[in-house]
């Protein structure tokens, strides 16, 4: 039993033994819940530490059958791909319970058990090596976001949560029609072999099967990341999502498409991912200008983050798309990235409605004089957002833009026009929310209630917490900045010190790049070792 | 020749399971009198005891297959396969049955004694190694299943789902013995295998081979509820009690499929090119026609009726593929299948109060908030139903359209994939209002789970899991036994 397997064990028990908890220990569960992720957390660092930089292809493997006809492993391992967006899943779930402390207050052990159970199938799906395992781990996770949309979400939250899951069956059961085809090619589930025979040419693939194989995944994932035009979703499932879960959709979820992308769209058909590439990245630029355009206009601040990320993500897929190092090297950087930065975004969110109440803009104003930590905090991040330098955001995407510059200029300028309307709607959006006066509508009691039962308490000795207006807001609770302070970290290291986490990235996605040079015909001609060929090869 | 109307004891042993159901049946109607007023819930146990005794019957036949009756029977894995199967139908419905009858104030030893005679009969089909057996186990089946769908008789519904079901069923019925009259003609025979080499040999009209197996794809497509000689299932769903139509959805249909993937696997596996686009579109029908209907329904047994045309449809698909893997993949799935509605029901069973009122959808609204485990239970159900992963409903389905993909009918998967996505609009629909909306009245007044209801509950969530996470021991039983026709 590896490092791995407890770590995926840790979150499955924990769901468990969770729900086994006694209805009115609500806080029991809360301590519990957030045990249980730390411990996965703690225990995932020794992922960092144990991994064997040196070392090609998988670490902490495990693979045993689990199936035996048709022979289903339970593969599992992890390489420099998926190493950080495992440590990813386990770093934002515990930010994930300990933001929805006083929130959630209905049915709460059932949504932190369904926290744990999202992050046992997150790790599971950035881990799995069986394509049949790869596919279980991937519904699994769709059932806890569709309970976590459509029980504790706000007033439209049952369209959302059907959305959410209808868009995702839809690409879903194509991937297993293709996966169920590929099966019946190479006889095994498993990837390894899977690839090895279509890269040696053994499954011989016609141009049309092998563009269908590659649509029916890339559509699974595309509606994932999501791209556009299958980005719909996104906006709803975000805004109605409880916070913990709008984080969690959005900064490890949607990196399960665009891990797909890497992982599997690209070293299977890659015949058929250059060829596609054009359409695929001009998609993706329009996702990037079209969602940084609607996030300009919208009046409300987490429907602003979420088309804030169908622009990022197309960043991702454009750099993806590039098929050179140094895009693929940005895409899964800012992978990364996108999680810390739009994470601390929807988690500074949730903080602002958990005050007021809403999530319109025009009902906000002057915020930084009654909270400055949390105005600070949440310029850093806006920053971060926007790829300031020194900050993580701006090393995924000054890269990708690299990357798609080396592949055509036009992408780059085009891409690059997002930056500048990222920079104008976030600081828009900051200046509404924490600068100037709010317009004194609302009677000042109003800024509290609900059932954030901890407002109040520190209404009580919060002496700066008051504008002219009478207006006041809570700074930053302990707990709250328990929340924020390893976002900020993060945001600072990844981008002061990329060097911790670009090195294994970077020789995972040569191996890959190095792949989808090779033409499984030309490899049956020349026998050249995998070694050293990569240089010379366009 | 006199010896030969003496059974041996192998004859014996082969024909245990049915015996035993029926003597318990007819035992049952003569305690009726003396019984029946003071102990109603003494023939529920009895008829338990019976299955438990056929089940136990069934298994220890398998230890010595062969044909039984002058070839008239054969038992083989598969028969026992779906034996046990339409055996544990039986234990499940008489669970789901017992609260069910004491709160309509219903006789309990006719009851009882139908659902014995039901099951026998399907035992029967799937041990049949004749075309005129198939015919006598099939009616056994279909009249006792005729009276149980208007159980209640002073209930409307009842009375409506029980004509419906009869007319239809006898018609049905009717294409099927003119199938197995044509048969007869061309062959001579009404025994499978001979059929089988009969057809095979040159020089018979292929033509009338066909007509014949077009006949009986009719009948069979009724009992199966296969569009398009679908329409009367959501009815007699939807009218007949309760627990009955938890188990009109899953034990005859099984046995029905049974029927039918012998009768196609063997007999009919010299013409299969001929017949194998009719269930093409078949299938594709099926699936299409139950899935968007279901979209708009409103009643919970309207609505599982709907699903279990289109599921009918899933496995048609596998028996469209012609191939070992896909009676694999049917068995397999049919077994996921009964468990997962059974399991529906029974929860439409605790909902639905006396006379059957609360059956609607809306009616489940906040069932998570008032009856958590409950509405786990049915949680597991609706996402085997919709294929989730870690079910049994999607092993299944994975494993049906493997066979399909093998058998390159990659449209028809891709199409049937597709339908799945569909479908789990409709199922997702309870969730949304069990978990998302607030108690109805239905809710609020609901009793805790009964005894009986609460096995009917937990080991059909149980089985759903461990087809869905160990599937080994199951699938491997139905592959062995999908070899019929060799």
């Amino acid at each position: 039993m590896t490092l791995l397997d407890i770590i995926i064990a840790i979150p499955a028990l924990g769901c468990i033994l969770a729900l086994l908890i006694p209805r009115n220990q609500a806080q029991f569960s809360r301590l519990f819940t957030l045990a249980v992720s730390l411990v996965t957390f703690v225990a995932s660092l020794g992922l960092v530490t144990g991994f064997d930089q040196k070392a090609t292809g998988q670490q902490f493997v495990t693979n045993f059958v689990w199936i035996q006809n048709p022979e289903i492993h339970y593969h599992i391992g992890i390489d420099g791909l998926s190493l950080w967006l495992i440590m990813l899943a386990t770093f934002l779930t515990p930010i994930a319970i300990l933001i929805s402390w006083n929130y959630i207050q209905d049915r709460a052990k059932e949504f932190y058990a369904f926290l744990l159970l999202l992050e046992f199938g997150l790790i599971g799906v950035f881990s799995a090596w069986d394509l049949f395992l790869f596919y279980v781990f991937w519904e699994v996770v769709l059932i806890p976001m569709y309970f976590l949309i459509g029980i504790w979400g706000h007033d439209r939250r049952i369209y959302a949560a059907v959305k959410f899951f209808l868009y995702t069956m839809v690409g879903s059961v194509l991937m297993l029609a293709a996966i169920i085809f590929l099966y019946t090619q190479a006889g095994t589930f498993d990837y390894v072999t899977v690839l090895d025979m279509l890269q040696s040419g053994r499954i011989a693939l016609t141009h049309t099967e092998e563009t269908l194989l590659f649509l029916a995944f890339f559509l699974a994932f595309a509606i994932k990341v999501p791209l556009f035009p299958l980005h719909t979703w996104l906006p709803d499932a975000h805004v109605e999502a409880p916070t913990a879960g709008s984080v969690m959709l959005a900064s490890v979820m949607l990196k399960m498409g665009t891990y797909g992308l890497v992982r599997f769209c690209l070293p299977m058909f890659p015949g058929a991912a250059r060829e596609n590439a054009p359409w695929i990245a001009t998609l993706a630029i329009i996702g990037i200008v079209y969602g940084a355009l609607v996030a300009m206009v919208q009046p409300n601040m987490k429907k602003l983050v979420a088309y804030s990320s169908v622009s990022h993500l197309g960043f991702v897929v454009l750099g993806v798309f590039s098929f050179n190092q140094m895009g693929l090297d940005g895409a899964v950087y800012q992978m990364l990235n996108h999680g810390i930065s739009t994470g601390a975004l929807f988690v500074l969110v949730g903080f602002l409605y958990e005050r007021k109440h809403s999530l319109a803009i025009k009902d906000y104003g002057g915020v930084a004089t009654m909270a400055p930590w949390l105005s600070i905090v949440f310029m850093i991040t806006t920053f971060a957002s926007i790829g300031l330098p020194t900050l993580n955001n701006f090393v995924g995407e000054f890269l990708v833009l690299q990357g798609a510059a080396i592949r055509s200029i036009s992408w780059a300028a085009f891409a690059g026009l997002g930056v500048i309307l990222s920079a104008c709607y976030m600081l828009w959006m900051y200046q509404r929310v924490f600068f100037g006066t709010v317009d004194g509508v609302e009677a000042p009691a109003d800024a509290h209630g609900g059932h954030d039962d901890h407002a109040p308490a520190a209404h009580g000795h919060d002496a700066h917490g008051h504008d002219s207006h009478g207006h006041s807001m809570p700074d930053l609770s302990p707990r709250e900045w328990a929340c924020v302070v390893p976002l900020v970290v993060m945001m600072v290291w990844m981008g002061m010190y990329s060097q911790s986490f670009l090195p294994v990235i970077s020789a995972e996605n040569a191996r890959i790049l190095d792949s989808t040079r090779k033409s499984p015909i030309s490899s049956n001609v020349k026998i050249t070792p995998v070694t050293g060929g990569s240089a010379n090869a366009r | 020749m006199l010896a030969n109307f003496t059974p041996s004891a192998s004859d014996v042993l082969r024909f245990l399971p049915e015996t035993i159901l029926i003597t318990a049946g007819t035992l049952m109607m003569v305690l009726d009198p003396f019984l029946s007023a003071s102990k109603p819930k003494f023939f529920g146990h009895l008829s338990i005891l019976a299955f438990i005794a056929a089940l136990f019957a069934a298994i220890a036949a398998n230890g010595d297959p062969g044909f039984a009756y002058s070839n008239l029977l054969v038992v083989d894995g598969f028969a026992t396969y779906f034996r046990i199967l339409v055996i544990t139908i039986g234990i499940f419905a008489v669970f789901s049955s017992y609260h069910y009858l004491d709160r309509e104030k219903a006789e309990t030893s006719e009851y009882h004694a139908l659902l014995l005679f039901a099951v026998s009969g399907q035992c029967l089909m799937a041990a049949s190694n004749d075309l005129i057996m198939i015919f006598i186990g099939l009616e056994i089946s279909s009249i006792a299943s005729y009276v149980l769908a208007g159980y209640l008789r002073h209930d409307k519904r009842n009375n409506e789902a029980a004509l419906k079901y009869f007319l239809l069923g006898s018609f049905a019925t009717g294409f099927l013995l003119y199938g197995v009259a044509l048969v007869y003609g061309l062959t001579g025979s009404t025994k499978l295998n001979e059929v089988h080499t009969a057809i095979a040999a040159p020089g018979i009209s292929l033509v009338m081979v066909s007509v014949a197996a077009a006949l009986m794809i009719i009948g069979l497509g009724f009992k199966v509820s296969g569009a398009p000689f679908q329409m009367w299932a959501p009815d007699v769903y939807q009218g007949a009690p309760a627990p009955v139509s938890a188990f009109l959805a899953t034990a005859p249909k099984a046995a029905a499929f049974a029927i039918f993937l012998r009768i196609f696997v063997t007999a009919f596996q010299p013409v299969a090119s001929s017949w194998e686009p009719v269930l093409w579109v078949m299938a594709l029908l099926s699936m299409t026609i139950g899935n968007f209907a279901a979209l708009t329904q409103k009643n919970v047994k309207r609505m599982l009726g709907y699903s279990s045309i289109a599921h009918a449809g899933y496995i048609l698909v596998a028996i469209t593929s012609r191939s070992e893997i896909g009676t694999t993949a049917a068995m397999f799935y049919l077994a996921a299948y009964a468990l997962m509605n059974i399991g529906a029901f029974a929860v439409v069973i605790h909902m639905a109060g006396k006379g059957e009122t609360n059956v609607q959808i809306d009616d489940l609204a906040g069932l998570a908030k008032k009856q958590p485990l409950t509405a786990a239970l049915l949680t597991v159900f609706i996402l085997s139903l919709i294929g989730v992963p870690l079910t049994g409903g999607f092993f299944g389905k994975f494993y049906i359209f493997r066979a399909a993909l093998e058998s390159n009918l990659v449209w028809l998967a891709v199409l049937g994939l597709l339908n799945s996505a569909v479908a789990a609009y409709y199922y997702l629909r309870l969730l949304v209002v069990m978990y998302m909306h607030d108690p109805s009245e239905a809710t609020e007044a609901l009793e805790p789970l009964t005894p009986g209801l609460r096995v009917a509950l937990v080991l059909p969530a149980i089985g759903t899991f461990i087809l869905g996470i160990l599937p080994g021991f199951v699938l491997n039983f139905a592959r062995d036994a999908a070899g019929i026709g060799k």
